[in-house]
């Protein structure tokens, strides 16, 4: 519980930026239930994983500097994405030990946190409410996972929420073929581990699944919808904020789903 | 064996296409997983040992010459031959030398990837000496003209009916489909190789300095009637191999049958230490050691020198989601999935191979599994600089990536790019809520629908709020 | 030459100094002190449990186990299981333990002390000791022990008394230092269980190449 309000600035995220802004929404209310001050840096874009993964890592490391600048000052820095706040992890890589920019990159890992983990240690989970209820499932993604050693902390988060009831689905912790560029670069591939994702999430019967990455969740959201299957796609953090009232991922508006054949 | 990694894209069409392909690679994914993780759960020390192996390994390679110098010393000692083979070509010759010095006519041989690696079958046979493998999945393959696709488990791609028509045709019996039939037939068609061969080749698991001993772990026990039977016994290993003791050797033998088939210990891990001895009455009366380094002292002291670590455990490929949707040929050369992908750029050159190191989602499940704890998505990663910084790269790449850079270091502009670029997407998608086709990225919309934003940029949202 | 090129690689990438004498400090000091890794719990039990321990996973390994009170009874019982299995002929070892069995000869067991044949159904060695951890037992070739005897026959009987068996691998390297003076012979087997192979879509079959059958003879008190 942070006693004199703490600075944290928000790693928005470009996917939450441009796709789901609720999920940015959604994480700075739950911040501030926990007692933060949130800001919203102007200097921020995207981590650089995009190049970072593709060998360019001379525009990493432009990227790197430029998200370091951005979030000097602030006390923490919490992302809605296990995959980029796990990039932000990988800064020092970048620069060579002795560079001012090394032991830079190395404080602001110190302070980086993907927000699920962030939440379950600074956040009084009796304040938690959420009208949500429904049969979940919970998709476990790679770099907050084994990167970030996310597993039990979104779970225990979800478990103070009465209306929630996890069912969890076979090999939650394979990778759902996203990875970044990956997807499209190997397109076939990525095809039969986002197809056999989509099988497990349906054996579950859940009719909502959650996962902390929106890379993933835009992957097998999309996926479900092309196979027809009537699932719901949601980042953890808008049931945790009670803001699932608005259409899940790729969802029509309210009152559309009717209207097309 | 000729190199089809610049391909590993259509192979991979193909695999997933391919039934019979998918309904044997189901095998691979029922088995080796779960069978390993019974096995770790049942010793509680598993990890600590890990630490250990990774720091031993990283010890020896930091001594390797040393090491080596004092394997050599002890196999002499012992009475046996070591040759040092810089390239592949240099061990195949070798090979090929010593088999002529003793007149062979066949030589029988143990599973041994290292001469996949130098392509020795090939090799023998041009020259007149008759390579017949004795593992059986290795067998079956030979048969079939076929190449391994796993590391250990060489005929995983095969089904049965594959396996029993091989046989049908070659043993001239009647077919069966019944997998103890099938080894029956396979044991009593090997026995009489067994015998006849002049020579017997295995490979090592490990090789021991202190002692000049090479280890073979095997199930079948073909590795043993191999180096007993024939007058020469010659041990094609890697450089790496090398141990300092045997108490060392040992902790590697804790992780690899664990990490590999999920066997608490293989069958037969089997010491050989030189020819036989005076008043010995079976065992072979020549020994050679021949070391293969083939690329591998380059990887001493570069960023790939971890991959040096590795032990041949395959548990790396049985949990990699690519490989088990595509199979090891797929990969179109001799190592497969994660540490195939590391390894073969090294030995065919990444202009031949740059696709594999790409093939990967990072998902690091390999590197969650691997018993000596190579960062395998980290030396991938280092592959990709490489090839980045030799403009190797397809300038599609290149080119979308030098845009998106330009904005991503530009936050102003990018602000601008985001709110025009999400405003298309949700013109695009209407009030679907996704679209099913999108210019450009149908890599994508192919296979799933796109999901549409669900309102404005975060960015412009925030602004407007006025926080 | 090859060797020299190699070393010059490897020792360029490890930039070593030309005067690598703490380095080969460093290598000679790891040879002469065999210091022991981590040794799980499981192999560090009393003598009692151990024993429970290896007749435990020698039969997870699929070995079959014969325990019997005293080496007075091994010739009958092997007598006894050649004739319940319908075994004929049994090639042997020629170690001093198995010189010094009383044969009662009534049956119709026929024994011959040789290396082995491709078609002999069964043979008999002694182990050298047993390792408890895994269920393994330790054989090493000699004038006395032939290796084809482990591997060609399609039975393998060994006797191993309760006494040699240890708890962890690295007990047993120390043994057989002390019983060879140090220096190895030419093959050590390690064997655990029957032969086997999984190559045929991942199906375990058992009796690949080496013995279909792996029986244990096992020796208690003295
Ligand atoms: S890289 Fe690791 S997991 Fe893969 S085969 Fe080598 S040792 Fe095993």
């Amino acid at each position: 519980m942070a006693s004199s309000r703490s600075r944290v600035g928000l790693f928005v995220t470009c996917l939450a930026d441009m796709f789901r802004p609720e999920v940015a929404f959604a994480s700075v209310k739950l911040l501030e239930m926990a007692g933060f001050d949130v800001e919203v840096p102007e200097r921020q874009t995207c981590c650089g994983q995009p190049a970072f993964n593709s060998g360019d890592r001379h525009d990493s490391a432009a990227i790197a500097r430029q998200t370091i600048e951005a979030f000097d000052g602030f006390e923490y820095v919490v992302g809605p994405s296990g995959s980029c706040i796990g990039m932000l992890h990988h800064y020092p890589e970048l620069f060579a030990e002795g560079d001012p920019w090394h032991q830079r990159a190395l404080d602001l890992k110190s302070r980086a946190f993907e927000i699920t983990s962030f939440l379950a240690q600074h956040l009084d989970t009796d304040k938690l409410s959420s009208s949500f209820s429904g049969k979940v499932t919970y998709h476990d993604s790679c770099s907050g996972l084994r990167e970030l050693g996310i597993k039990r902390q979104p779970r225990e988060l979800l478990s103070k929420i009465p209306g929630v009831q996890i069912c969890e689905m076979e090999e939650s912790e394979t990778c759902c073929g996203f990875g970044g560029t990956f997807c499209v670069k190997y397109p076939d591939i990525s095809n039969r581990m986002v197809g056999n994702k989509s099988e497990n999430i349906r054996a579950t019967g859940a009719d909502t699944l959650l996962a902390g990455d929106l890379g993933c969740l835009l992957n097998m959201a999309g996926k479900l919808k092309r196979e027809g299957v009537n699932v719901q796609a949601r980042h953890v953090v808008e049931i945790l904020a009670d803001m699932a009232n608005t259409p899940a991922i790729g969802e029509a508006a309210i009152g559309e789903a009717e209207k097309r054949s | 064996m000729q190199i089809k990694s610049p391909e590993f894209k259509q192979n991979a069409r193909i695999a997933l296409e391919d039934v019979n392909l998918q309904r044997a690679l189901g095998n691979l994914k029922a088995g080796f997983p779960q069978k390993r993780a019974a096995a770790v759960a049942r010793l509680p020390e598993f990890d600590q040992l890990r630490d250990e192996a990774r720091d031993l390994k990283n010890h020896i390679l930091e001594h390797l010459d040393l090491y080596l110098e004092e394997f050599e010393k002890n196999v002499v000692a012992n009475g046996g031959t070591v040759h040092w083979c810089r390239t592949a070509e240099d061990a195949r010759k070798t090979i090929l030398e010593i088999c002529q010095d003793q007149d062979a006519k066949t030589v029988t041989k143990g599973k041994s990837m290292v001469t996949e690696e130098i392509d020795l079958n090939d090799y023998l046979e041009k020259n007149g000496v008759t390579p017949v493998e004795t593992d059986l999945g290795e067998y079956i393959l030979q048969l079939r003209e076929d190449h391994p696709s796993h590391i250990i488990a060489p005929a995983i791609h095969l089904n049965i009916e594959d396996v029993a028509d091989a046989f049908h045709e070659h043993h001239k019996r009647p077919k069966s489909n019944d997998p103890a039939h099938l080894m029956r037939e396979a044991r009593e068609m090997l026995r009489k190789h067994f015998v006849a061969a002049d020579v017997g080749i295995t490979g090592a698991n490990f090789l021991v300095a202190e002692t000049g001993s090479t280890i073979i772990c095997t199930n079948e026990g073909n590795g043993d009637l191999t180096q007993t039977l024939p007058k020469t016994h010659i041990v094609v290993s890697s450089i790496e191999k090398v141990v300092p003791t045997l108490e060392d050797m040992t902790l590697f033998l804790r992780l690899l049958a664990r990490s590999a088939t999920g066997q608490e210990f293989t069958v037969y891990n089997t010491l050989s230490s030189g020819p036989r001895r005076p008043g010995d009455q079976d065992g072979p009366e020549n020994f050679h050691v021949v070391l293969v380094d083939n690329g591998r002292s380059d990887m001493v002291g570069s960023e790939f020198q971890e991959m040096l670590r590795c032990i041949r455990c395959s548990a790396c490929m049985n949990h990699c989601p690519v490989y088990g949707a595509v199979g090891g040929h797929s990969y179109g050369w001799v190592y497969p999935g994660p540490m195939g992908s590391v390894l073969t750029p090294q030995m065919v050159g990444i202009e031949n191979a740059g696709l594999l190191p790409n093939a990967s989602t990072f998902c690091g499940k390999c590197e969650e599994v691997c018993p000596v704890r190579i960062p395998l998505p980290k030396l991938m990663r280092h592959w990709r600089d490489k090839e980045y910084e030799k403009h190797l790269s397809p300038t599609s790449v290149r080119s979308g990536l030098s845009v998106w850079s330009f904005f991503a270091t530009r936050p102003k502009l990018y602000r601008l790019f985001a709110s025009v670029g999400n405003r298309f997407l949700r013109l695009k998608a209407g009030k679907k809520g996704r679209t099913s086709k999108l210019p450009l990225a149908s890599a994508w919309t192919d296979h799933r629908d796109m999901p549409a934003p669900s309102g404005k940029t975060f960015m412009q949202q925030w602004k407007e709020q006025n926080r | 030459m090859s060797k020299a090129d190699i070393f010059n690689r490897i020792r360029g990438g490890l930039h070593v100094p030309s005067d690598d004498s703490a380095r080969r400090a460093a290598v000679q000091a790891r040879l002469d002190a065999r210091k022991r890794n981590l040794i799980p719990q499981r192999a560090q039990l009393p003598a009692d449990e151990l024993l429970r321990l290896f007749i435990d996973m020698a039969d997870e390994a699929a070995a079959e186990l014969i325990e019997l009170h005293s080496a007075a009874e091994l010739a009958g019982a092997i007598e006894n299981w050649a004739q319940e299995n319908g075994i004929a002929h049994l090639v042997t070892a020629s170690d001093e333990q198995i010189n010094n069995l009383e044969w009662s000869g009534n049956g119709t067991l026929v024994r011959e002390e040789r290396v082995a044949q491709v078609g002999d159904e069964a043979s008999l060695t002694s182990a050298f000791c047993g390792i408890a951890e895994t269920g393994t037992l330790m054989l090493y070739s000699g004038e006395e022990s032939p290796t084809t005897l482990n591997f060609l026959p399609d039975t393998h009987l060994v006797v191993l008394r309760a006494s040699t068996i240890v708890g962890p691998y690295e007990d047993a390297w120390q043994m057989l230092r002390q019983a060879t003076g140090g220096s190895m012979p030419r093959t050590v087997n390690l064997i655990t269980g029957p032969s086997r192979s999984a190559d045929i879509e991942q199906k375990l079959q058992m009796g690949a190449h080496g013995p279909r059958r792996l029986v244990i003879f096992l020796l208690h008190g003295e």
